[in-house]
């Protein structure tokens, strides 16, 4: 009874209420989307937790996506102890170290006067709820050995079943109650990401790897509206800094929104 | 040719009087909001000193704007991948401390103190904190202190004098200093806008106008390690970043910006520049000494036919030509050569430009009396009690000539004149001065008028921004795009949860 709250009519609530939430405030509140970085107001302590979080939590949470689209291809790979103790120890280790980021994150909330004026009751929420879900998956790890293997069998199925619209409790109901925690604090993890500073996590600016560097902005097409030929086409780039000034026959400012 | 408009500014630093009034109209106008309360987007400091933030000029300490890795720009603070792994935290992100932390007192205990012996007393506190902070730094610290070894000695343009020249300076006789206004530079080659990795930060096609959108901007902070001049400034309550918008709103509808509008001492002026684009970079690969004579070739002529229909062909009409002919930016740096891009070597090509000042000359200490007076009416720029070292450290790569051109050009109209009104001048000396700088006498009068005499309308040539053709052209979507320009948002400006 409480399984089928907990598993399948919670994620379900909490994941279309992320989408369309995430939706909505990217496109009408874009102003808030930021990473709200507090390294202005305190900086060395930071580099501590935050690299050491992100590192961590970002290979954990990479590792469990990998998981979920390949577990056939993970299950080979565990086929040879040496690759399974190899993934095993590194999951465990990038878990260790996401939990002392965190944990080095949250003293320093604490402690520093300047950061607690930074500091929203969304914050806390979000960094108790992370601290969970990084302690209880450490936990998990060392106590519920060759996870990498077994989340291929009990709970991609579960998560897979959600997927498919065909909700099947089977493989996640014998689970012991630490694992089945760390699921559920997860779904409470996606139902306050739209309302948490965690939609940083959305705009990663990756397309600034090939993006010229300088950017230029025409609010409006001064050429079009004066009925001017369009100059003729600029000879191929050969500088190191192109411009993106190419006036594009639209009135619009090139931004993204 | 790719001919682009660029409004820019010069700054008379022979009339700056140091009064601050530019930074309190800024300040009233734009940054007067929680978050904002330590950013001076227009400043004033005095050199030699250390200014805001402290040593901002040191770039081994802040690695602000570009050098040149195998004849390429890079930016010094790294490559992109570098900065896109540095978002986590960023090594040479300025602290709150290197500014200053904002204050207020707490005025409500005059009133609420308790009857006692002693006076009430209103405390400082942190607007940060709220909490009571004992005062260490504010704006403008090290105002007036040339001369101080706590301040001036730490001037990071000093590392262009020899020790012997340092020592001198911090005799008392020789004390000297002058003040810098400084506001965003609205580069050709911004630091801000190549550093920012979500794409936030842009130029105006249509003005050159720096902006940083706050809708796009993420809070990666980047630019404000990019910007030599630190003039990307972090919000710390929204969580974005904010520059010196030129008062665009006030532009586009033909008024100065507030900073130019209120200076007191009408150091300001601001108009438009023509330049090629496609110069660009040759101009910011130049050798440091080269520098500025690189920058001043990429400025067009606005009398060139050439050049009107280069400028046509990329919609620029001809009011905006007209307004560019008559600006004073382009007379001060192309044709008078007078004023000169602040740290050139930062390579961002900064479009804000500085008359150097003519400084006061050594006194006469002979026989133990000191004696301000000199046998020469005007003394001249060689007597100067600040070496041109640092001028040319400060205005030119290190290319004395320039400044010193500058200054012999000023020295020449200052004796030009005393001839004129005066008469107690020898005439062959005065001819000779304007000899030195190839300057006629025609060209003397008119620096002597744009210098001392300017109006309004002199000082400010705005070229119209033709808004109202914008407007036609943009339809109902024209709010949504001012929307997207700078501060001009749509929503209350609340910081994210
Ligand atoms: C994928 C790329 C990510 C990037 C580029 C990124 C970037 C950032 C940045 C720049 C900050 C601000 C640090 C500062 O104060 O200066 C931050 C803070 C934070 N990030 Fe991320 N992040 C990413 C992924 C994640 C993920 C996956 C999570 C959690 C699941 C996460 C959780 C947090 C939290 C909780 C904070 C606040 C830390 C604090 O100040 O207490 N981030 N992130
Ligand atoms: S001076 Fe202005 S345009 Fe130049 S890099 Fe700094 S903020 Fe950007």
């Amino acid at each position: 009874m409480y399984d089928n709250l907990f598993f399948i009519i919670v994620p379900y609530a909490v994941t279309i209420m992320a989408i369309v939430v995430t939706a909505q405030r990217y496109f009408k509140k874009p102003f808030t989307y930021s990473s709200l970085s507090s390294q202005f107001l305190e900086s060395g302590e930071l580099f501590y937790g935050s690299v050491s979080w992100h590192i961590g939590i970002l290979a954990v949470f990479y590792g469990h996506l990998i998981g979920l689209l390949f577990p056939r291809q993970v299950l080979w790979l565990n086929g040879v102890p040496a690759r399974l103790y190899l993934l095993e120890s590194s999951g465990l280790l990038f878990g260790l170290l996401s939990l002392a980021g965190l944990v080095n994150l949250i003293i320093r909330r604490h402690t520093s006067a300047r950061i607690r004026a930074v500091t929203s009751k969304m914050d806390i929420v979000v960094l108790l709820l992370l601290l969970t879900q990084v302690a209880l998956g450490v936990y998990v790890a060392i106590f519920y050995r060759w996870g990498s293997s077994w989340y291929a069998t009990s709970l991609v199925p579960y998560l897979r079943s959600l997927f498919l619209l065909q909700p099947d409790l089977a493989t996640l109901a014998p689970l012991p109650l630490a694992i089945k925690l760390h699921v559920m604090n997860a779904w409470l993890l996606i139902a306050v990401f739209p309302f948490s500073r965690l939609v940083h996590m959305l705009v990663v600016p990756i397309p600034y790897l090939w993006r010229p560097y300088q950017v230029v902005i025409w609010n409006w097409n001064r050429r079009k509206i004066r009925g001017v030929a369009a100059r003729p086409k600029p000879r191929p780039v050969a500088t190191a800094l192109p411009l993106s000034d190419e006036l594009k026959p639209t009135n619009r400012p090139v931004t993204t929104r | 040719m790719d001919v682009r408009l660029q409004i820019s500014m010069v700054f008379h630093l022979d009339k700056c009087i140091g009064c601050h009034t530019c930074s309190v109209a800024c300040k009233n106008v734009w940054t007067d909001r929680k978050g904002a309360e330590y950013m001076w987007w227009n400043n004033v400091e005095t050199k030699p000193g250390t200014g805001y933030p402290t040593k901002w000029e040191d770039q081994e300490k802040y690695k602000g704007g570009w050098e040149r890795k195998n004849g390429q720009p890079e930016l010094k603070m790294g490559g992109r991948v570098l900065r896109v792994l540095n978002v986590f935290h960023n090594p040479y992100m300025p602290k709150l401390d290197d500014y200053y932390e904002p204050w207020t007192y707490k005025y409500e205990d005059l009133l609420n103190a308790p009857e006692g012996a002693d006076q009430p007393t209103a405390r400082p506190i942190s607007m940060v904190t709220g909490q009571h902070i004992d005062i260490e730094a504010g704006p403008n610290w090290d105002d007036d202190l040339g001369g101080s070894p706590v301040y001036a000695a730490n001037d990071p343009n000093f590392s262009a004098l020899t020790e012997e020249q340092q020592a001198e300076l911090f005799e008392i006789e020789r004390l000297v200093f002058f003040y810098l206004p400084r506001i965003c530079n609205h580069c050709l080659n911004a630091g801000c806008v190549a550093a920012c990795p979500s794409g936030a930060i842009y130029k105006r096609g249509e003005d050159g106008i720096v902006l940083i959108n706050q809708e796009v901007c993420r809070g990666w902070r980047m630019c404000v390690t990019a910007c030599p001049y630190k003039k990307t400034f972090y919000n710390w309550s929204t969580g974005k970043s904010e520059k010196c918008i030129l008062c665009f709103p006030r532009l586009e509808t033909g008024q100065a910006p507030a900073c130019f509008h209120s200076c007191v001492g009408r150091i300001r002026y601001l108009g438009g520049l023509l330049y090629d684009a496609d110069k660009m970079l040759d101009a910011m690969n130049a050798q440091d000494y080269n520098l500025v004579e690189a920058q001043r070739d990429l400025i067009l002529d606005p009398f060139d036919p050439e050049v009107r229909e280069g400028a046509l062909r990329n919609g620029i009409d001809d009011a905006t030509l007209e307004a560019v002919r008559r600006s004073p930016v382009y007379k001060y740096v192309k044709e008078w050569k007078l004023a000169l891009p602040l740290h050139p070597e930062f390579r961002t090509l900064p479009m804000l430009f500085y008359v150097p000042p003519l400084l006061p000359v050594m006194a006469n200490t002979d026989a133990g009396t000191y004696d301000t007076a000199n046998d020469e009416l005007f003394a001249p720029i060689e007597k100067a009690r600040l070496p041109m070292q640092y001028l040319a450290k400060l205005f030119s790569g290190g290319n004395v000539g320039e400044v010193s051109y500058a200054l012999k050009k000023q020295y020449a109209v200052r004796l030009f004149k005393r001839l004129e009104t005066v008469g107690d001048m020898d005439a062959a000396t005065v001819k000779q001065a304007l000899h030195e700088v190839g300057m006629t006498e025609g060209e003397a009068e008119a620096i002597y008028r744009l210098t001392s005499l300017p109006t309004m309308d002199e000082r400010f040539v705005i070229p119209p921004s033709h808004r109202e053709e914008a407007m036609q052209m943009l339809g109902d979507d024209f709010l949504l795009d001012r929307g997207e320009a700078g501060l001009g948002l749509r929503d209350r400006p609340a910081r994210g949860a």
